[in-house]
């Protein structure tokens, strides 16, 4: 079995699971929700100041829930002795990593369109360039995704302190961050040409931390 | 009686040379304070305050220093699982928290006076206060678990992944900055400096990591120490003759 075989395994168990549990929708949605309604009263009400920091607060709630998600990926690892199960499993320790990034992509992406549409409606974001948007979240996704799978084991172990795992999780990902504002800002205001090379700085942070999950990843495991 | 006797001598000649390092970092730092302080000019345009710059400069330059031996003693603990470079790996993080502080402290209180402000999203700036962010959370994941084998794993694990994202960060917030611009960038002491201003700088910077090989010895013996003592206090043999 190669390695992208059990990877794909891994997440259609961990996309299942959600599917089944609804914990995305049921938890995640409102959570995103609640977040840019709260970036409302925080900018509001005041219209030209909100369509201005749109992307910023677009991203702040798919950052938030990123790190949400990441956990939620390692918590129903944590039940019934499940993680030794997936560590006994005769897989690849870097396909349970890449399976979770691939299925927290997955969720992250979905949550998008529904954040996205709250966001045009709330805020009044207008998009000149869908494509380049949509290129912009995948890339951005699998980054926060990537970054997530690798420290969500730490996270679920950790649980009597929680802040650890955003303290870890958000300056990691400061570039993601970065790059998604400007290139959804860019998106938006339709400077195709600009926003090109944002992607490319998603894409770089992408390989580096796919990458290097595989590498270390196993030794997180390691008990 | 032998063994101890032989442990004793064993730590006092280790601490000879602790002490003699000691010695040799509190000179270095004393010559440095002279040398910046009276002998290089005070700044044409900035004044007496451009001298904060002997401080600044070399505390960066610890700051990155730390990090990086954080990165190396990190891939080998991974390679070896020698608990020393964890224990290397640990001292450094915590000298570059430190220092990393500082030179934020200071360059604030450098910029007050000569930018006008106590902080700009400068790309060296927010490099070096991300920096500062990842590392605190390292040495925050450092002290959740008990279990040593796993806290040194985790905490190598983040050593190596948080070096290689500041490279990702700089560029970043270098691109971020040039979309952004405000006022041009101050460059430190600009692109030409003054003879006895540099040597007053590179014997700070020659003086400062020192200042760390100092507190790395230092904090390894804590470090060594904490271990034994945690060793001992588990052993059932405690009190009892070896």
């Amino acid at each position: 079995m190669t390695l992208a075989h059990q990877a794909t395994l891994i997440a259609r168990k961990d996309l299942l699971i959600e599917v089944r549990g609804r914990h995305a929708v049921g938890t995640l949605v409102p959570f995103a929700a609640t977040v840019l309604v709260s970036f409302g009263f925080a900018f509001g009400p005041g219209r030209d100041l909100l369509e201005r920091v749109a992307p910023g607060l677009l991203w702040m709630a798919v950052l938030f829930s990123a790190v949400m998600a990441s956990r939620r990926a390692y918590q129903t690892e944590s039940e019934d002795g499940a993680l030794e199960g997936l560590l006994l499993a005769p897989i690849d320790k870097a396909a349970v990593f890449l399976g979770k990034a691939f299925a927290v992509t997955v969720e992250l992406l979905a949550l998008v369109v529904v954040v996205l549409l709250l966001v045009i409606v709330l805020f009044d974001l207008s998009v000149a360039n869908p494509f380049l948007l949509l290129a912009a979240f995948v890339l951005g996704a699998i980054g926060l995704a990537a970054v997530g799978s690798l420290f969500g084991v730490v996270a679920e172990s950790a649980r009597t302190r929680e802040a650890i795992f955003p303290l870890l999780v958000l300056p990691l990902v400061a570039p993601v961050l970065i790059a998604g504002v400007r290139a959804t800002d860019l998106a938006a205001a339709g400077r195709s040409s600009e926003v090109l090379s944002w992607l490319g700085l998603l894409a770089a942070f992408d390989v580096v931390f796919l990458s290097v999950g595989v590498l270390v990843f196993g030794y997180l495991l390691e008990d | 009686m032998a063994a101890a006797a032989e442990r004793v001598l064993g730590k006092a000649t280790s601490r000879t040379g602790e002490h003699l390092l000691g010695i040799v970092t509190f000179v270095a730092l004393g010559v440095s304070a002279v040398l910046s302080l009276v002998v290089a000019p005070p700044d044409a345009v900035q004044g007496e305050v451009q001298r904060i710059m002997y401080v600044h400069v070399p505390a960066a330059w610890l700051a990155y220093l730390s990090f990086f031996v954080v990165f190396i003693a990190s891939i080998a603990y991974l390679k070896t699982k020698k608990t020393r470079w964890d224990r290397v790996a640990a001292a450094s993080a915590e000298i570059g928290v430190l220092f990393t502080s500082l030179a934020i402290v200071l360059g604030m209180l450098w910029g007050k006076p000569v930018w006008g402000t106590w902080w700009t999203w400068d790309p060296r700036l927010t490099t070096t206060a991300v920096l500062l962010l990842i590392y605190v959370a390292y040495l925050a994941i450092r002290r959740i678990t008990d279990n040593p084998s796993r806290r040194a794993r985790w905490a190598a694990v983040i050593g190596i992944v948080g070096f290689i994202d500041v490279p990702i960060v700089h560029l970043s917030v270098v691109w971020w900055r040039s979309l952004h611009q405000g006022p041009t960038v101050f460059r430190l002491g600009g692109p030409e400096i003054e003879g006895t201003m540099l040597l007053a700088l590179l014997v700070a910077v020659a003086a400062f990591t020192i200042a760390y090989a100092y507190l790395m010895t230092l904090r390894l013996r804590v470090g060594r120490l904490e271990e034994r003592a945690a060793r001992e206090a588990l052993s059932p043999l405690v009190g009892a003759e070896r």
